[in-house]
């Protein structure tokens, strides 16, 4: 199979105005992967779908991920003149990425037994703006998968055939996969509480003052 | 008939002459022809399935029919984790069932929540919505395990009196056979816990 920077500037040269990133992944398995802009997302997987060389024909797997909002520092030498001399600093700057949702897609070739090749959409933001493009019209294969996304992560697939929640029940609001999610306060009690769970469990708990301290029970189960 | 005298008993059985209660025959006869509930819900249903098979064999014990609809059972295996989005189901099939009717509680899941306890999708435990006559430790329980506990069921249907004070419980016309229904909420199930049918148990920590 032809190298990722090759699909991309083949994907560039058929999909008029698709925009590619190739996102590096540092981890031991490498398993790069392109980034694909959500208004010809449904182009570029047609395009990947049908193109001979490719023949990306199997979907074998649709997850999402959520980024929550993050810091990243950086640090740059910059010469200044300090007193008169010129010398080298060290400045740190701060940059703020705010969170988003992606959905990662995991594409085989059946006919030419060759992948994967892992395409990601990105959304804009982790509230408002969750959409993306549905890929179910190209791979069949995608739709539950898409719909336990939308279900866990709460991703809105446009052109989705069946956008309903498949594993929680339709009254639920919440999306459970994401990394601010609180579980409800469903423990009454735990044989050997610990940790996270002893702080949630100390709540039903009768107070003991004389062990805990008089001051330190703030609420009454 | 249970004031009869043990000697006297004896002694009538050493003449050839039988006696027996009301009461022991008819829990004689219950006890060794429980039906119960086909279903499964995870893994511990496999280990159902393997008791009910030709090796282990549940029709020694009276247990061999499994009946596909709750009117007609009186035993409620509840095999495996039973997930929020199950539970009203499993709620519904109990209240369907006539009494008397029982319940067996099988494997970590059914009884606590099991290692999905700490999960935002699992029930911590059947008994949080309907009584449980005997509990299952295990992951999944062997075949030997669920036997067991078919055979405590045995003792405990075996035990119970028909008129008296203590009579049973399904006797009592004012005592309920049938649990509320727990909604789907927007975040959990509503209620989270029947507090007529659980409570949690205190616990003594110690520091």
């Amino acid at each position: 199979m032809e190298s990722l920077g090759e699909i991309k500037s083949r994907i560039e040269a058929a999909v008029f105005g698709a925009k590619i990133e190739i996102m590096q992944n540092g981890s031991p398995s490498q398993q790069h992967s392109l980034l694909i802009d959500n208004e010809h997302a449904v182009a570029v997987a047609r395009f990947l779908r049908v193109d001979p060389a490719l023949y990306l024909d199997f979907c074998s797997n649709v997850t999402g991920v959520d980024w929550l909002d993050r810091v990243v520092k950086k640090t740059t030498k910059v010469k200044k003149i300090v007193d008169g001399q010129e010398k080298e600093v060290v400045e740190t700057s701060e940059e703020k990425i705010p969170g988003y949702l992606e959905a990662v897609y995991h594409l085989y070739s059946i006919t030419h037994k060759h992948g994967p090749v892992i395409i990601r959409m990105r959304t804009s933001d982790r509230a408002d703006g969750t959409h993306l493009p549905s890929l179910t019209p190209v791979w069949r294969s995608a739709e539950f998968q898409e719909r336990e996304i939308f279900d866990l992560y709460g991703i809105r697939f446009g052109g989705h055939p069946d956008l309903r929640r498949i594993l929680m029940w339709d009254e639920f609001e919440n999306y459970p996969m994401r990394k601010d999610y609180h579980e409800p306060d469903d423990y009454e009690w735990e044989p050997t509480p610990h940790d996270d769970v002893m702080e949630k469990a100390k709540v039903h708990y009768p107070p003991r003052p004389e062990m805990d301290g008089a001051e330190k029970i703030t609420s009454q189960p | 008939m249970s004031q009869i005298d043990e000697q006297l008993r004896t002694e009538l059985q050493r003449q050839g002459v039988w006696v027996t209660s009301m009461q022991d025959l008819y829990n004689w006869g219950r006890k060794n022809s429980i039906w119960p509930l086909q279903f499964g819900l995870a893994c511990c249903a496999i280990e159902m399935i393997a008791t009910a098979a030709s090796r282990y064999d549940i029709a020694r014990f009276g247990g061999e029919i499994f009946r596909p609809s709750p009117r007609q059972a009186d035993l409620m295996i509840v095999a495996g984790t039973v997930t929020k989005k199950m539970a009203p189901q499993i709620v519904r099939l109990y209240n369907q069932m006539a009494d008397p009717k029982y319940v067996i509680a099988m494997g970590a899941c059914a009884i606590s929540g099991g290692p999905f306890k700490q999960g935002y999708n699992v029930l911590k435990g059947i008994d949080r919505y309907i009584p449980v006559d005997v509990y299952i430790p295990g992951c999944p329980p062997r075949p030997e395990a669920l036997l067991h506990a078919f055979m405590e069921l045995q003792r405990k249907i075996d035990e119970q009196k028909l008129t008296g004070a203590n009579k049973a419980e399904f006797l009592k016309p004012d005592q309920p056979s049938e649990f509320p229904v727990p909604r789907f909420g927007k975040h959990d199930l509503e209620p989270s816990a029947n507090r007529d049918v659980f409570q949690p148990p205190t616990i003594e920590r110690q520091s």
